[in-house]
């Protein structure tokens, strides 16, 4: 096996914190290299610095010319990392929405001072391209009116357009459904046996056992195992990723209460052309928890804008313990539904403020924190002490401004101030998603602790994982509409993806 | 009553002062939107306008020729651009604050700089402006010729640059990447372009095209450097490029219908001098402006980076 | 490659010094056009010192200049710190100055005892009207207030020069565009016998503190807060937005009118078109400065304040333009925003 890629000795510190911690890592041409780790263990760090976003610390990268010398690659140019075949699909799409899928793949392939964006002969080299990967995409549609899986092949068909001969893919399922990612693991397997070399970068054990030729495993920033993958297991896998045996929560079989949230045929139009909500209609007892499974961008984000109170239905009716629910956060709050929103930090917190501010935010107008319109500053204080030790937030203190918190605690804040104010419903949009494997823990018993408590929850999530621990029935949103929920007993992965994928119910089954 | 308005209108002589009217506006419209298709905002385009008009009279006034005056007001601009670009772009500063900063600084420099040459003058002194250039054949049309083809050259620069901004954006690599990394600068550093050196490039080459806009009023137009004599035409130019939707033969129209609403009201300001105070008329440009960014409110495609700051390895 | 690490935690005495940095940088820089300008740098600092406050007669200027500037600083920095951008500080300013006119120049009649707060009510509530548009127009249908603001600003001047050659012109004014005085009744009293210094900075300084515990002890100052800094979080936590950014409004533009009550009714004692010399636009400027604290916002509006007069003095002894003056506040603009960027964060090259 030729050598495609080394890396060597790569440190890389952000002030104390040590993201990469003298790691050596080498990939072969054709070879499928999972880099497995949780959340914060350094994996996107280290593609960083490979791919010249960042400049390391210590250490250096060599990479294997068309003629399979070894040359060092200099530090901190995107530019040099592309000039020497190494390319990269970032968990976010870096695409330009209001530009064709041509014109973002030509981007930056010609000199800047060239007279002309020579079009025909770079659809003559894509159509081949997408002939021989089998990736294919109208190259003359807008990003903005592709499906998230469609803007994946885009990324990809940009690094193939470059002549890469590595190709490193981040989280790539986090958007697929579970059958789009076995696509995209053929298409993976297709590229390697051509002679690319792939690094796939993942937190799904799963899914790394299905692609990968060879893993390497990150924790805290080092390298703990590199091996073939033929000669580990998935238990292995995840005590090596996490670095101890984890205890998963469990639910306890229970009779759910009456009815609480009840959505009657509900839609909603967005302006943007995004998905809205079509027909859409769900029950939600006290006491159990609903998940609502789907590939993001099917209307999980109206469902949560609605029940949260930022956007309003245009037909149907939405109603809490049978009393109307009125279209606006304050009317959510007081209704008694806790919001644990899906972007913590753009719509969670207000960064620099603090801790206790942060607390007190949804009950601003209560006498609890203010006398005639001035804040209760000693009560403000007293009320964050006491979440911080209920809940374990780690912080520098009360008045400490939350942009300094880890993601962790910011979401255990944000649990803190909804789950203070005794909710009867709770809304958890995407809770656990970018926390390290303890926190996700915390977020999961408390939500179970209040599923005990006759709290009707509804959990939106992507991680089926979490969905089918976690939940009593699971539905799921394709385009806007809500199949029926069903027992989490009766239901499987498979099914959920064939779901997912839009396949009529009664075909799933 | 009627009549008479609809005589002004068929004018060729109204047209003409329609173009020449509206050919700063062309300029500043221009720079401001090669600045915002880049996301960046330049608040400093009012600033720039009055040191573009000082700077190119100036060099005239002091013994150059029309078109090194012009060079002169580009490299102004282009230098008030530069400083607007270092503070917003990798800086990453507020683009708001800082361009009402530059336009504080440009528009005080120039004034400064007039008093250093001229501590005690009260009549500012007059240059040889440049002259209207017929165009030979085109300016023997009927109604068009007198109207488009017996402009100052300044005027026929402006449409040029239209063209070629129009030309660059949409049919070169390099506008593609000035029109992308307005939208999602990500992708462009992705693609191993650097983000910050296409924002400085186009807020540099954009601050120079406004400033001709103020060139063109010492230069062409009132032939000598007055105090205020830019007016707010800088922030109608913002204005404007919100109504052309950032395009740029939107953008044209729009200047030259403003132009012609402009060169409407001065025509009824004549015929009404004495019934409506002359102050009625000049509000009438800004809020025409206001109605025009309301008129548009709903709809405005604005490029989705715009004012959004950009660090690398940062998604 | 330029580095920005955010400080965890900024240190009170950087909050000071960077912005008194700032200042020495402006003035520095401010020492190239001077000496390309041909005057001797040295005496034009000293002469401009002295001039702001080199006598008991200087400082009550420098305190007389400031006050417009406290009242339009503060304006800024409550809009500022709600993400608003009011940039019609100048436009407010000429209509609460014309309000005042309006009210205190005879047309109403009433007790000679409630002029004054007539005078100072009228001038707040228009200028509080005047930016409840804008800040209608970017809630509603998002259109951006800077413009709106800025282009309100040409508005408003020529419809005072309107009213001031035809409703509201003073016949007694020889000729002169401008309206007639304001009663005796209603004019602020002045602080120091045979000074300009009046009763408006004052109300100035009262302004300055109110504005304080608004930010710092309340649950709306909390809330513009909120807003100012995560609009979208603010939303979600069930914060009314548009309410909180429509109050900010008013009171924006409110503060901004009584810079113009404060120098018709302190000051002139009649309107004409001239009132303001920038204090609008400087009134940004000292908002940036003081870092949008209203407590800082007096010391801010003091130096601004002393750079103008003292630019004064310095123009008229050797003859360079007091533009100079305008040149140093620009300059300070820009100087303070690259020292809040070395507050904030961690400057580092590798």
């Amino acid at each position: 096996m030729t050598l495609a890629l080394s890396i060597e000795g790569v440190t890389k510190r952000f002030g104390t914190l040590v993201a990469n911690d003298r790691i050596d890592l080498a990939l072969h041409r054709g070879e499928i290299l999972a880099l497995l780790g949780e959340n914060g263990a350094g994996k996107t760090t280290l593609m960083n610095v490979l791919f010249g976003h960042y400049v390391a610390d210590e250490g250096s990268i060599r990479v294997a010319g068309p003629d399979g010398a070894l040359a060092s690659l200099p530090p901190g140019s995107p530019h040099a990392a592309l000039g020497a075949g190494i390319g990269m699909v970032h968990q976010h799409f870096a695409l330009a929405e209001s530009l064709t899928v041509l014109q973002n793949v030509v981007l930056g392939t010609r000199p800047l001072s060239a007279p002309h964006l020579g079009l025909r002969a770079a659809r003559a080299k894509l159509e081949r391209l997408m002939g021989e990967s089998g990736l294919h995409v109208r190259l003359n549609a807008r990003i903005a009116n592709l499906s998230v899986g469609e803007k994946q092949r885009v990324e990809i068909l940009k690094v193939l357009y470059r002549d890469a001969r590595i190709l490193i893919l981040d989280e790539p399922t986090a958007v697929l459904t579970p059958q789009e990612a076995d696509g995209l693991f053929a298409t993976l397997r297709r590229l390697a046996a051509s002679g690319l070399a792939v690094i796939f970068i993942s937190h799904k054990l799963g899914e790394v056992l299905a692609v990968a030729d060879r893993v390497a495993v990150l924790r805290g920033g080092r390298k703990v195992s590199d091996q073939p993958i033929a000669g580990v297991d998935r238990r292995m896998l995840a005590t090596l990723m996490v670095g101890r045996e984890i205890g998963v929560s469990r639910r306890t079989l229970r009779e759910p209460g009456p009815p609480l949230l009840v959505l009657d045929q509900v839609s909603m139009r967005l302006p943007s052309g995004r998905a809205g909500l079509d027909g859409v209609s769900l029950t939600v007892r006290g006491g159990e928890i609903v998940g609502i499974a789907g590939v993001s961008g099917n209307g999980q984000a109206a469902l949560a804008a609605l029940i949260a109170g930022m956007a309003e239905a245009s037909a149907g009716s939405v109603t809490l313990a049978g009393k109307p629910l009125r279209a606006s956060p304050r009317a959510a709050i007081e209704a008694g539904i806790a919001r644990i929103p899906e972007d913590r930090h753009a719509e969670g917190i207000v960064g620099p403020l603090s801790v206790a501010e942060n607390l007190a935010l949804e009950s601003l107008d209560s006498p609890e924190v203010q006398r005639l319109g001035f804040l209760r500053f000693d009560r403000l204080r007293e009320r964050a002490s006491q979440a911080i030790a209920a809940y374990d937030i780690r912080c520098p203190g009360p008045e400490a401004p939350i942009r300094l918190l880890s993601g962790g605690n910011i979401q255990k804040v944000i649990l803190a101030r909804v789950l203070e104010r005794d909710p009867r419903l709770i809304l958890a949009n995407q809770p656990t998603r970018g926390l390290d494997v303890g926190a996700a823990a915390e977020v999961h018993r408390r939500l179970l602790e209040a599923r005990m408590n006759n709290v009707g929850i509804v959990l939106i999530s992507e991680d089926l994982d979490e969905l089918l621990a976690l939940c009593d029935r699971i539905a799921v949103m394709v385009k806007g509409r809500l199949t029926a929920p069903e027992p989490v007993e009766t239901l499987t992965l498979e099914r959920l993806g064939l779901l997912m994928a839009g396949h009529r119910e009664e075909e799933a089954a | 009553m009627l009549e008479g308005l609809f005589d002004i209108l068929l004018s060729s002589s109204f047209w003409a002062a329609a173009i020449r009217i509206a050919t700063p506006l062309m300029f500043g419209v221009l720079g401001a939107l090669i600045c915002e298709r880049a996301g960046v905002l330049n608040l400093g385009i009012e600033g720039i306008f009055t040191a573009g008009a000082m700077a190119g009279w100036l060099a005239v006034y002091l013994g150059a020729d029309l078109w090194t005056g012009l060079l002169a007001a580009a490299a102004t601009g282009a230098a008030f651009g530069l400083i607007h670009a270092l503070l917003t772009v990798p800086l990453g500063l507020s683009q708001h604050v800082t361009g009402i900063g530059v336009t504080l600084l440009a528009t005080s420099l120039a004034y400064f700089t007039y008093r250093v040459y001229l501590p005690n003058v009260a009549t500012p002194p007059r240059i040889t402006p440049f002259q209207p250039v017929a165009i030979p054949g085109l300016s023997d049309l009927p109604f068009l010729g007198p109207a488009l083809f017996q402009q100052t050259p300044l005027t026929y620069l402006a449409l040029a640059l239209f063209a070629l901004a129009a030309l660059v954006l949409y049919r070169t690599p390099l506008g593609l990447a000035i029109r992308a990394v307005g939208e999602n600068p990500a992708a462009v550093g992705a693609q191993g372009l650097s983000v910050h050196g296409l924002r400085i490039g186009a807020v540099v080459v954009g601050s120079a095209v406004m400033a001709l806009g103020g060139a063109f009023l010492t230069m062409a137009a009132f032939n000598a450097f007055f105090f205020e004599m830019t007016n707010g035409r800088g922030w109608i130019c913002i204005a404007l490029t919100v109504f052309a939707s950032w395009r740029p033969g939107k953008a044209l129209l729009g200047a030259l219908l403003f132009g012609a609403f402009d060169a409407f009201q001065l025509r009824l300001q004549h015929r009404l001098g004495g019934v409506v105070p002359g102050q009625v008329f000049l509000m009438l440009p800004y809020l025409l402006s206001i109605a025009a960014l309301i008129a548009v409110s709903r709809g405005a495609d604005y490029p989705k980076a715009l004012m959004v700051p950009y660090f690398k390895g940062q998604r | 490659m330029i580095r920005f690490e955010p400080r965890g935690h900024i240190p009170p005495i950087l909050r000071l010094f960077a912005p008194i940095a700032a200042m020495a940088a402006a003035l520095l820089l401010s020492a190239l056009p001077l000496a390309a300008a041909g005057a001797p740098i040295l005496r034009a600092f000293w002469l401009m010192a002295a001039g702001a406050a080199g006598s008991v007669f200087a400082i009550a200027e420098t305190l007389t200049r400031a006050t417009p500037l406290i009242f339009t600083g503060l304006a800024a920095a409550i809009a500022f710190r709600a993400r608003l951008f009011n940039i019609g500080l100048e436009g407010q300013l000429y209509a609460g100055a014309l309000a005042a006119v309006v009210v205190g120049s005879g047309l109403i009649d009433g007790p000679p005892a409630l002029l004054v707060p007539l005078i100072l009510a009228a001038a707040a509530l228009a200028g509080a009207l005047l930016m409840l548009g804008p800040a209608l127009l970017k809630m509603r249908l998002g259109v951006d207030e800077v413009v709106t603001t800025l282009l309100l600003n040409f508005v408003v001047l020529l419809f005072v020069q309107m009213m001031l050659e035809g409703a509201l012109k003073d016949p007694m004014g020889g000729g002169w565009p401008q309206s007639e005085p304001i009663l005796d009744a209603g004019m602020l009293p002045p602080l120091v016998e045979r000074m300009r210094l009046h009763a408006g900075f004052l109300l100035a300084l009262l302004s300055s503190l109110l504005t304080h515990v608004l930010m710092a002890q309340t649950v709306l100052g909390l809330k513009i807060r909120a807003v100012g800094e995560n609009p979208a979080a603010a939303r979600f936590a069930g914060i009314g937005v548009t309410r909180v950014t429509i109050v900010v409004a008013l009171i924006s533009g409110g503060l901004a009118g009584l810079a113009g009550a404060s120098e018709v009714a302190g000051l002139k004692g009649y309107l004409t078109a001239d009132l303001s010399r920038g204090f609008g636009y400087a009134g940004i400027v000292v908002a940036m400065v003081a870092g949008l604290q209203p407590l800082a916002v007096v010391p801010a509006a003091i130096f601004i304040a002393g750079v103008f007069v003292g630019a004064d003095t310095m123009s008229r002894t050797i003859g360079v333009s007091n533009y100079i003056a305008d040149l140093i506040v620009a300059l300070a603009l820009l100087c303070v925003l690259v020292g809040g960027l070395f507050m904030r964060f961690r400057i580092r090259w590798s």
